[in-house]
């Protein structure tokens, strides 16, 4: 992450150097960090409610119940989760929000996911297998209906902007079974967690 | 019909998931009130965690935008392009695809107005955003939150996957729509 974060702002540099844009790029940059803040307050409303809402189900036990239905499966991407861990349950509504394009309530799931991940985390700087997986599912975004984007064709006047349903499905479907066998290959080629100097991100 | 399907589930399924939960905890004799403030109290926590990952990302992404290097990349890559049937127009949604998910969808709104909405780059482009999910934001914000420094193989994985999902979008666009 360090490399790639500086060959992003190097080649902005460059670039906005090349073409004369210097000014710009200083806009940009205050544009950015007044929106990450933006951003902040916003996960912070919505995050606060879903973690919420998150903390009775945990409380109830309804999702060490939904976690002890979805345990077969889990096993098989999450070998490292115990069993009835509350985490399944957590990853179990993280895909499920994502997949019905919720993702107001898919980032604040997912985050008390990585929270259960942390504490069964060994190397608490470094990504345990299991969150690399977890995050692998929420990277590729697995979604079967992008209703944002139909909202925007439809807004052009697209005469049916729901031809684009299939293909996309069949997409995202491809992108995310990738994604899971990516990091399964790369788990099983990248050196173990415990040797952080081996790990170039 | 599928599409109806999938958009009731999608309206129902944030209250209805409310509802059940509530009634559980309920049911469970659950102090419901007190529960929910305290698990809202770690959500303000975890936002200003997150924050300064969050500044880092958009900073850089912002740069980028600005820099007029997207423009650039068209510039160069324009032969390439042609040859495989790319709509140019479509090349900086696959760049920014995977940084900034404001910043796709406003690409996407000027390629639907430039080239209108039934139109191929407009399709293509649009199946590219509605697969994909914004890798760095995600990635900065998960791992941001828990404090991992070290990303380790989730970050390639969130590239290549980004790259295979591209690909398919441009066959599969191709299948259907050319």
């Amino acid at each position: 992450m360090n490399y790639i974060w500086y060959l992003i702002i190097l080649v902005s540099i460059i670039c906005a150097a090349a073409t004369n844009n210097l000014q710009g790029l200083l806009n940009g940059i205050i544009d950015g960090a007044q929106k990450s803040v933006e951003v902040a307050l916003y996960l912070a409303g919505i995050m606060a409610f879903w973690l919420g809402i998150m903390k009775i189900a945990e409380k109830s036990g309804l999702i060490t119940l939904i976690a002890s239905f979805l345990t077969p499966i889990a096993k098989l991407l999450f070998p490292q989760i115990p069993k009835n861990n509350p985490a399944i349950g957590d990853i179990a509504m993280n895909f499920t929000a994502n997949a019905f394009g919720l993702s107001n309530a898919a980032t604040p799931i997912g985050i008390k996911a990585m929270e259960e991940l942390q504490k069964l985390n060994e190397e608490k700087t470094s990504a345990s297998n299991s969150m690399c997986t977890l995050l692998a599912m929420n990277t590729a975004g697995f979604q079967l209906v992008p209703a944002t984007v139909i909202a925007v064709l439809a807004a052009f006047g697209a005469k049916n902007p729901s031809v684009i349903i299939l293909p996309a499905l069949i997409v995202t479907t491809i992108a995310f079974i990738s994604a899971l066998v990516i990091v399964k290959v790369l788990e099983k080629l990248s050196p173990p967690q415990k040797i952080p100097e081996a790990d170039k991100c | 019909m599928l599409k109806d399907i999938i958009q009731t589930i999608s309206i129902w399924l944030i209250p209805g998931l409310i509802l059940i939960i509530l009634s559980y905890g309920i049911a469970k004799k659950v102090p419901v009130y007190e529960t929910f403030t305290e698990g809202a109290k770690s959500g303000i926590k975890v936002a200003m965690d997150v924050l300064p990952y969050l500044i880092a990302i958009i900073v850089a992404i912002s740069m980028l935008r600005e820099s007029g290097a997207i423009e650039l990349a068209q510039k160069f890559t324009a032969g390439i392009l042609d040859f495989l049937k790319i709509p140019i127009d479509v090349l900086p949604v696959m760049i920014v695809r995977s940084l900034s998910g404001s910043a796709t969808l406003g690409l996407l709104s000027d390629i639907v107005s430039k080239c209108g909405a039934d139109s191929y780059p407009a399709r293509l482009a649009a199946i590219m955003v509605g697969s994909s999910e914004t890798t760095f934001y995600v990635l900065s914000v998960y791992f941001g939150a828990v404090g991992i420094k070290k990303f380790r193989h989730a970050l390639i994985t969130g590239i290549l996957a980004d790259i295979v999902g591209i690909i398919a979008a441009i066959i599969v666009c191709r299948w259907f729509f050319l």
